[in-house]
């Protein structure tokens, strides 16, 4: 499902709110989350989960094309953890359900 | 604090114009309809943010971290996020300054 399907889908299910509402409510709550791990803040969902930044340390890479060692920096990577209810609907219906 | 649904309501409040109610139910529809993607075996890509894949894990072996006692972890399917280039940009560039 990509984010146009799933403006759509909620339009159907809003019936009450124009396209372009669902389209700006969509892009307000992703850029709402977005700016919230930014500045390193945790968001929580409750039955879907939690988004949380992890640190990666510094570390040594190598330019793969001259082999060159290059010192990268540490840095912070968002993290999301599925929360129960995801966890277990998913699971519950591999093996019944196979799309993409 | 961390950010919930009702913060995220409160911005579509703000921002959109819908009234409080239409905001409350238009987060929760936003997080039922991924779940219910994700639920059916479908992954869910938002370009900008990141996607939502589905992994499927074979059965490995697992102990119980109290007992010691080993106990077989089944094959399960799992959602992973991978976040797009956007959303590791903007971490990148502004996370880690504010601690």
């Amino acid at each position: 499902m990509t984010k146009s399907e799933l403006i759509e889908l909620l339009s159907e299910r809003q019936r009450h709110l124009g396209p372009s509402d669902v389209e700006m409510a969509v892009k307000t709550i992703l850029e709402q989350m977005s700016e919230t791990l930014a500045s390193n803040e945790r968001i929580e969902v409750r039955g879907f989960g939690s988004f949380s930044l992890h640190y990666r340390p510094p570390r040594t890479g190598r330019n793969p094309k001259t082999g060159a060692a290059v010192e990268l920096p540490g840095k912070y990577v968002p993290h999301f953890k599925p929360g129960k209810e995801l966890r277990e609907r998913v699971n519950n219906a591999a093996g019944v359900t196979t799309k993409g | 604090m961390a950010l919930t649904k009702a913060d995220m309501a409160q911005r579509l409040f703000e921002e959109v114009g819908l009234n409080k109610r239409e905001a409350k139910d238009f987060v929760d529809a936003f997080y039922d309809v991924m779940r219910e993607a994700l639920e059916q075996g479908d992954g869910v890509k938002l370009s900008g943010f990141g996607n939502f894949d589905l992994r499927e894990k074979n059965e490995r072996p697992g102990r119980n971290p109290k007992t010691g006692e080993e106990i077989p972890i089944s094959a399960r399917r799992v959602v992973t996020f991978r976040p797009g280039l956007k959303l590791k940009a903007r971490v990148e560039a502004n996370a880690g300054s504010g601690q």
